[in-house]
């Protein structure tokens, strides 16, 4: 078994579903973070069996509607002085902005530069968003 | 709440709103550019918070300035505002000859139209306004490469209002967004095409005295037929309304325009001859060429409904038949003799309908 040591001031996503901890390290680029980051994969959970944890040794903005894509049911700690201070829970978002492309060939955004797409979430239980311009279902699969 | 409606009565200042908690929207001042950011439920809680704040002081409704890229972008209640307009200038156009002098329309068509193109210039010269545009995008600077933001930006520097036909989804939507000025959608490749739909509903509130309680057939190509998906979110805010879908199953409505239904009840089927007797309504459409990909495709369902006296011996007396235009086969022309027959009138109403939305949306009233 491996020891992580306990945050002091930080951040921890917590409750991952099995290999999302990869994607969402990737989505939200913890790479290019200059912080202490460290990506846990298949720890065991009583409650999930396995899961994936991310500690940033930081207090970071985080994008809560690529988490809450990825993975709806993750959990963010904040913690201070090693006690957790915050918990969030997130959700599926009614809508995301910038993530998801659109697949339609016919659709506008195929042919016209558009910085930031819009999509609204049409069916939570697929994961289907529709594009705010031609109104195509996506189905987000994680890795846009 | 609060906050926003104060920042809403006070739009013309408007600068920044967070939206959620997360996102922050640049307003540069005028509602309809903030309007462009929300999806229509958004939209219409806010534009009914603004015409609440307003009411009183424009007769209850803010119409000018505003966008019209699918029918939903426009209250039942604003609807209604335009067809009483439309009812006024059927009765005595000639108190509207000069409604729209010296405004310009610009129309925009990237795609070949005549009618809805003619329907748009006849409307706005006959409100003693003016016209720019072009019906060849070969002809203009998007051959060469420009944007369709720079186009938008660039004609909202000369005209008053912007009409658009452009062959690719969500075109009008992402339109509006760079524009200053009104821009009316007239057809996104197969998405959306709002100003048919108000001439739809003004021929129907106007040959059938209602819009609700209504049973509405809809046949032919319900897949890309544009004019049908715009007509289905329409009608589908009107009480009583039931739809009865016929198409071949290769041209069945989208599941997205069926999820889309809220509050009609519908069916589907295959045979037009078996639901004759219950519509009021019959809405029949083209199989469109342009939208194939296969011409052998093309030609095996082109013909799979066509509407010809035998099967209006099962239609109701008091049953009315639409039709968008251009038909090529699917009525034939011994039903144009029917009195039912109603899709010459409803090019009519097309051009009216457009003239009341046009003095709507650049806030003209009639002659001095």
């Amino acid at each position: 078994m491996i020891n992580v040591s306990k945050l002091k001031k930080g951040l921890v996503i917590d409750h991952i579903a099995e290999g999302s901890g990869y994607r969402i390290f990737r989505q939200l680029k913890l790479d290019q973070l200059e912080d202490v980051v460290v990506l846990m994969r298949n720890v065991p959970s009583q409650k999930m069996g396995k899961k994936d944890v991310i500690k940033i040794e930081n207090h970071i903005d985080l994008d809560l509607e690529v988490l809450g894509l990825i993975d709806p049911h993750a959990t963010i700690n904040i913690v201070e002085n090693g006690n957790r201070v915050k918990k969030i829970r997130l959700a599926l978002p009614k809508r995301v902005e910038g993530i998801l492309k659109c697949k339609n060939p016919r659709c506008i955004t195929q042919y016209e530069k558009v910085d930031a797409p819009i999509f609204y979430l049409s069916d939570e239980e697929s994961k289907t968003y529709r594009c705010s311009y031609c109104d195509s279902p996506t189905h987000f699969q994680g890795g846009e | 709440m609060t906050a926003v409606s104060e920042s809403l009565i006070q739009y013309e200042r408007l600068e920044r709103l967070t939206h959620k908690g997360h996102s922050v929207f640049f307003c540069n001042g005028l509602l309809r550019q903030f309007l462009t950011f929300l999806d229509f439920q958004e939209r219409s809680f806010f534009v009914s918070i603004f015409n609440f704040a307003q009411r009183g002081k424009e007769g209850g409704f803010i119409m000018t300035g505003r966008h019209l890229i699918e029918p939903r972008d426009f209250t039942v209640e604003e609807l209604e505002k335009i067809f009483q307009l439309a009812e006024q200038i059927l009765d005595a156009p000639e108190r509207f000859l000069d409604a729209c002098k010296g405004k310009l329309l610009a129309t925009l068509f990237y795609e070949p139209s005549t009618r809805t193109r003619f329907s748009f210039e006849a409307a706005m010269l006959r409100l003693g306004g003016s016209i720019i545009g072009f019906d060849d995008p070969n002809a203009s600077s998007t051959a060469k490469g420009e944007s369709l933001s720079d186009t938008i930006r660039t004609v909202g520097a000369y005209a008053d209002a912007i009409v658009m036909r452009h062959p690719r989804e969500g075109s009008a939507k992402l339109a509006s967004e760079s524009s200053h000025i009104p821009v009316i959608n007239a057809g996104d490749g197969g998405h959306q095409h709002p100003t048919q739909t108000l001439t739809d509903l003004l021929t129907i509130r106007q040959e059938k005295g209602r819009l609700n309680n209504l049973t509405i057939g809809v046949c032919g190509d319900l897949k890309f037929g544009r004019t049908i998906h715009s007509l289905i979110r329409a009608m589908d805010r009107y009480e009583g309304i039931k739809f009865v879908f016929v198409s071949p199953e290769e041209l069945e409505l989208p599941t997205y325009v069926k999820e889309e239904i809220e509050q009609a009840e519908y069916v589907e089927t295959r045979d037009l001859e078996a639901v004759m007797g219950e519509l009021d309504i019959l809405y029949m459409s083209r199989v469109q060429r342009e939208r194939f990909v296969s011409e052998e495709e093309y030609l095996r369902l082109k013909d799979t409904y066509i509407l010809n006296p035998e099967k209006m011996e099962l239609a109701k007396e008091d049953a009315m038949i639409l039709h968008p235009l251009p038909r090529v086969n699917e009525i034939s022309v011994e039903v144009d003799k029917d009195p039912r027959a109603k899709y010459f009138e409803q090019a009519h109403y097309g051009m009216i309908v457009r003239m009341a939305l046009l003095m709507t949306v650049l806030g003209v009233k009639e002659n001095d």
